[in-house]
């Protein structure tokens, strides 16, 4: 550890100079009123009713730009040929890449037994859940006729017309809806036993009725513990090979068609990369002012933050080699419309928005994040994860856009000009994501209470009666 | 079927897991085979102590997969062989690579739900009314702090004062009678 820091603090494990995972001195009791008490409270904060509002303001963008969509059509949107794809893509990718790091960080991290994740996965997955809401928006409204969208499924109809298996938008349809169930599932499973505490310290009649309802009659037993355990980790083994292969099969969306910058097989790794990156940095910035408002500082820790900075130093690394790639085999490739598209995407009309995102996606994260101080400096990442956030838009953007407005025909050149109703929806869909998301921080535990008490040293059952250095597993 | 009146058993609350643990696999020692450990959190050597080792949640999970797989595969082959067959840029009607994608989406759709309700259906939920309930101090701790050891009536060698003193040698909180 290069970095000094205060040998007085007492966040920091003296054993291992990291910040510890959870702050000292609490017990099962403590996690349990601190987090059941957010939920719990007949005093709910007046900043929290602000949020709501707020949100729920801006997500009036979403049906009043839907609204509009459907009454006059896909014709209220930039989308034009060449460029036919448009915000409406650049969403939907940006959003499921964002849901992407709170699957990561529920499964992936489970399965690599790395605890300190107990307490932001929760949040987490809420955040996979909301974002694939927003992200499932833009498919829906996109088809044209958004009332026909079952036609997506196969579904036995009177047409006898059925879809067509060779598509990846046919894959699409079963990645991201597959994706969509088992991530509420996997939430919703996580959540029985916190349910289950909720209703044992719920005052009010209604909500020991409703927790009682959503709890399924929890009630803490071992043989049940086990079987819960088992199913926990099974989905989570089976979310972590499904979490790559959703945007794998975006990624697809484009990889398969035959156009320079696309056609490409980098692609699913090098979207799979960006998704995690890009929603890592949607964690901080709902972590940090939420850690703040409920004072949650003791359980979501710096060693947190940290941590998360880390792992997005990683995967920018790999969506900075993608970038790196695409350059080098445009030039590699010896083909010529592959060229003109890399210098198009850099020099042409819109080479700002390729600059902007090597800036914020490259050159702002991945100088900065090596430092442990910036790492733990609370209001750098924030900051910087709205930056990040934005650069994965402007990659998204870069993909679709500049390899689509000029392509093999200068005959057939456009441009892309996104109108005021892709604004307003885009917009919307944050306001919605918002909106959600308050609801979700009053109504539901955001931090795991079950598995917050496991982190306790308190857990560890010591055998050989006195003897208790005999510790079964040292678990934090 | 256990019987609806009277005591469903009795109820021992511990502080510590470790008290538990010691509790519990000295009940089983004593030959008490109907009992069960009630956690706040998963305590996996109460479950040793039960001797309850292995759950069905993986095999009903293999069996949902295998179902998923099977079923999205056959699907796509007969829509796109059979039922509505389409000549995409000349690509053969049974595109088997291309369907593979969609049955792996589906197998761990179908392995994922299996997990979760087959979970649940093994443990008997929902199950809204359990007799532990009833014990004046099981709802203040065992979704919160306190661990609970419930020897339950239907034992062979359940006896209400046999059995209350035997609890009553371990460090435990309370014995309190459970009724149905």
């Amino acid at each position: 550890m290069a970095t000094k820091v205060p040998l007085n603090d007492p966040m920091i494990d003296p054993r291992t100079g990291e910040y510890a995972v959870i702050a000292p001195g609490h017990n099962f009791k403590s996690v349990t009123q601190k987090i059941a008490g957010i939920v719990l409270t007949s005093n709910t904060p007046l900043g929290w009713f602000f949020g709501l509002m707020l949100g729920g303001a801006v997500a009036t963008g979403v049906v009043i730009g839907c609204t509009w969509l459907f009454l006059k059509g896909v014709g209220i949107w930039g989308v034009t040929i060449p460029g036919a794809w448009g915000f409406a893509i650049i969403n939907f990718v940006w959003w499921i890449g964002i849901g992407h790091a709170g699957t990561l960080i529920s499964a992936i991290l489970l399965l690599f037994k790395q605890t300190w994740r107990n307490s932001i996965n929760r949040f987490a997955e809420a955040m996979t859940i909301f974002a694939v809401v927003c992200a499932g928006t833009f498919p829906l409204i996109h088809v044209g006729r958004p009332w026909l969208a079952y036609w997506l499924f196969p579904y036995p109809n009177t047409m006898n017309v059925w879809p067509q298996f060779r598509s990846p938008l046919a894959w699409d349809v079963f990645a991201v809806s597959t994706y969509a169930t088992i991530s509420i599932v996997f939430w919703y499973v996580g959540m029985i036993p916190d349910f289950g505490t909720l209703r044992d310290r719920a005052t009010m009649p209604f909500a020991k009725y409703m927790y009682g309802l959503l709890s399924l009659g929890w009630r803490g037993s071992t043989r049940h513990w086990i079987r819960y355990e088992s199913a926990s980790l099974l989905l989570a083994g089976l979310s972590t090979p499904l979490v790559l292969s959703v945007h794998t099969v975006i990624s697809f969306d484009f990889a398969v068609a035959a156009l320079a910058g696309w056609h490409t097989t980098i692609f699913p790794p090098y979207f799979v990369a960006g998704a995690i990156y890009s929603g890592f940095a949607m964690v901080l910035t709902l972590a940090i002012p939420i850690r703040k408002f409920y004072h949650l500082e003791d359980m979501v820790t710096l060693r947190h933050l940290d941590n998360m900075a880390k792992v997005m130093l990683g995967t920018g690394g790999i969506v900075a080699y993608g970038y790196g790639m695409e350059v080098f085999m445009s030039w590699y490739s010896a083909s010529h419309w592959e060229f003109f598209m890399m210098w198009n995407r850099m020099f042409g009309p819109m080479g700002w928005a390729y600059w902007i995102l090597i800036l914020t996606n490259i050159a702002i994260p991945l100088t900065s994040l090596w430092s442990r101080k910036l790492r733990v400096n609370v209001t750098y990442l924030f900051i910087l994860s709205l930056i990040v956030n934005t650069g994965m838009w402007f990659e998204r953007f870069v993909i679709v856009v500049t390899s689509l407005y000029r392509d093999y025909l200068p005959s057939s050149w456009g441009t892309y000009r996104a109108t005021k109703w892709d604004y307003m929806i885009y917009v919307g869909t944050m306001g919605l994501f918002t909106f959600l998301f308050f609801l979700f921080v009053r109504f539901l535990p955001m931090i795991p209470m079950s598995e917050i008490r496991m982190m306790l040293p308190q857990t560890k059952v010591k055998r050989g009666g006195s003897d208790a250095a005999s510790v079964v597993e040292e678990r934090v | 079927m256990p019987p609806r009146e009277g005591i469903y058993g009795l109820l021992a609350e511990f502080n510590t897991p470790t008290e538990l643990v010691e509790a519990t696999e000295a009940a089983r020692h004593a030959g008490y085979r109907r009992m069960e450990c009630y956690t706040p959190y998963p305590v996996e050597e109460a479950a040793e102590a039960l001797h309850f080792h292995t759950t069905r949640v993986p095999l009903v999970c293999l069996l949902g997969g295998l179902m998923g797989v099977t079923t999205a595969y056959l699907m796509e082959t007969w829509i796109n062989v059979w039922a509505y067959p389409l000549n995409i840029a000349g690509r053969p009607l049974f595109s088997w690579p291309a369907f593979i994608i969609p049955a792996y989406e589906w197998t761990i759709l179908f392995a994922g739900l299996s997990a979760a309700f087959g979970m649940i259906a093994l443990n008997g939920m929902p199950q809204l009314y359990h007799p532990v309930f009833n014990a004046p101090n099981f709802r203040n701790g065992a979704t919160t702090d306190k661990f609970f050891l419930c020897l339950e009536a239907v034992d062979p060698q359940f006896s209400l004062t046999e059995t209350r003193k035997f609890l009553e040698q371990f460090p435990a909180v309370s014995v309190v009678e459970v009724d149905h």
